[in-house]
């Protein structure tokens, strides 16, 4: 039975997705909130695994807490926290709940987030949790041994257009279709013309790719971004762009920049993936105002 | 080479300001050549531990000796009896070093660590040292054109890079270290080679790493046989 991730790809219509940070905390009120209201609008929720590096909620129990709601959780797995025993565990104990979309990244180092004197892992790769997830996916574990009853995933990665160099990016992004990968979401991008030229090159590739929005909040983040975060750059006119409004009026240019984004972009890609950043109430504003719904 | 860094000299201080009389003593390979615990440095710990216990009022006796190297017993053997002969023994060697002593000579005789052995590495530039080995007991360097991904990449990734590698090349963790794919990736596309990096590389075996247990290296042809009298 496909997700309706899948099955939206599937049928070649034009698929959103969106995401949901779990806390530090167990409160998990306004997370929830924030998915049953993404819920209708969407077709997938990606849940972050304990993004950058900070402590949090795992992501399974919030996969499988949205699961059992009927929101449609997309497992981010990142390989930073558990060796291939755990990995593997956690894959079957996903699919013992009836997950099925799987997004499988590296995951930032230890020495970026809050607990910095924290071993990291990083026993597989994106690329080699793709193929395990494959290969659990046929019935046998990473040993060789049989499995009793096997779980079933729709397979995802991430590509960063905006990287430089970004041929590295495409290379991996091959061997990751090698390993199983089935979709792509895509780093934030801001550029049309270079998200073109990108998917001119993988396009050959017939995997879908869904494009990366990251909600501006000012001008300060992109230039933050634009500094720190690699494979994200925000063009100067977006920045001025931002910066031409007063601060109350900053949520609204920041749906209307997102909106226009994706209604240039739409037509060179299978789906937008929209991390809001903690502005998960505008989603719903920004797939309107793209004419997505 | 091993590359060790001294620990702060107070810390060494205290290790040893209980105890009577002290050998200092240093090794002359791998933390000789990375200015950690060799002769010179011997030197230098032993005058400043001198120069303190008297500062503190203490009667303390510090010898010092420096041998070639501290992870072979034939080194360590001269000096077993003069060691235990002392209170304590700081030793200046890396971890091996420390524990071989530690094992050959009375246990009453307390031996401390005065360096903190950090990793496998080479010498960029006079004063620098960074790490390029980490033991994983699987060497693929044939594969990556003699760049390292284990040591060279933080995240000892073995299909990289991840998303981190900024515009200059450079690491996610720290700006001023390297990529190690993205080194790994312009080395091979300058020969013409990327096609290779197409392959997946599969998860390293780490029961053959030092991650597990003691390791042991064992050749059988060179070990001594009995004889049958």
């Amino acid at each position: 039975m496909m997700s309706p991730l899948e099955k939206a790809l599937k049928e070649g219509k034009f698929a959103v997705t969106s995401e949901v940070g779990p806390p530090k905390g167990t409160d998990i009120e306004e997370m929830m909130k924030e998915a049953r209201e993404l819920i209708d609008k969407v077709v997938g929720i990606n849940v972050t695994d304990i993004q950058a590096s900070v402590m949090r909620i795992s992501g399974l129990a919030t996969c499988i807490k949205l699961q059992l709601e009927g929101l449609e959780p997309i497992f981010q797995m990142t390989c930073r926290d558990r060796n291939r025993l755990a990995l593997q565990a956690d894959l079957l104990g996903a699919s013992i709940f009836g997950i099925r979309n799987l997004l499988c990244l590296t995951g930032d180092h230890t020495l970026l987030g809050d607990h910095k004197e924290a071993k990291p892992v990083f026993e597989l790769d994106s690329v080699t949790l793709l193929k395990t997830a494959s290969i659990l996916e046929s019935g046998k574990d990473l040993a060789g041994n049989e499995l009793q009853g096997s779980p079933s995933f729709f397979k995802g990665a991430v590509v960063a257009p905006a990287s430089e160099p970004v041929e590295p990016q495409i290379f991996k992004m091959e061997k990751k279709i090698e390993a199983g990968a089935q979709f792509f979401q895509t780093q934030a991008v801001y550029d049309p013309g270079q998200f073109e030229t990108f998917m001119k090159q993988v396009e050959g590739f017939g995997v879908p790719v869904l494009m990366g929005i990251v909600l501006l909040k000012n001008a300060g983040m992109a230039k933050f971004m634009n500094a720190n975060v690699a494979g994200v750059f925000v063009p100067d006119e977006l920045i001025k762009e931002m910066a031409s409004v007063d601060k109350k009026d900053r949520k609204k240019k920041s749906v209307e920049i997102a909106a226009r984004l994706v209604r240039q972009m739409k037509s060179m890609c299978q789906g937008v993936h929209i991390m809001p950043l903690g502005w998960g109430d505008v989603v719903p504003e920004v797939i309107d105002a793209a004419e997505l719904a | 080479m091993i590359v060790a860094e001294q620990k702060p000299f107070l810390e060494v201080f205290e290790f040893v300001k209980p105890y009577n009389k002290v050998l200092v003593l240093g090794c002359g390979t791998c933390v000789t050549v990375c200015s950690a615990g060799g002769q010179k440095e011997v030197d230098t710990l032993t005058s400043a531990l001198v120069m303190k216990s008297e500062d503190e009022g203490l009667k303390q006796e510090f010898l010092q000796d420096t041998i070639e190297r501290q992870c072979d017993r034939e080194f360590i053997e001269p000096l077993v009896e003069q060691a235990n002969a002392c209170d304590a023994v700081i030793s200046m060697a890396c971890g091996a070093g420390v524990q071989l002593l530690a094992e050959m000579i009375d246990s009453s005789v307390r031996v401390f660590p005065a360096l903190n052995t950090k990793f496998i590495g080479y010498t960029r530039e006079q004063g620098v040292w960074m790490e390029n080995c980490r033991g994983c007991g699987d060497c693929v360097l044939h594969l990556t054109y003699g760049i390292c991904p284990v040591s060279r990449c933080s995240k000892g990734l073995m299909n990289g890079p991840c998303g981190g590698y900024s515009r200059e090349g450079k690491c996610e963790v720290d700006s001023e270290v390297d990529c190690g794919w993205i080194l790994i990736f312009n080395k091979l596309k300058k020969l013409g080679k990327l096609d290779e990096l197409k392959k997946i590389m599969e998860p390293k075996d780490w029961s053959l790493a030092s991650t597990g247990m003691p390791g042991k290296v064992e050749r059988k042809d060179l070990q001594l046989i009995e004889d049958d009298a």
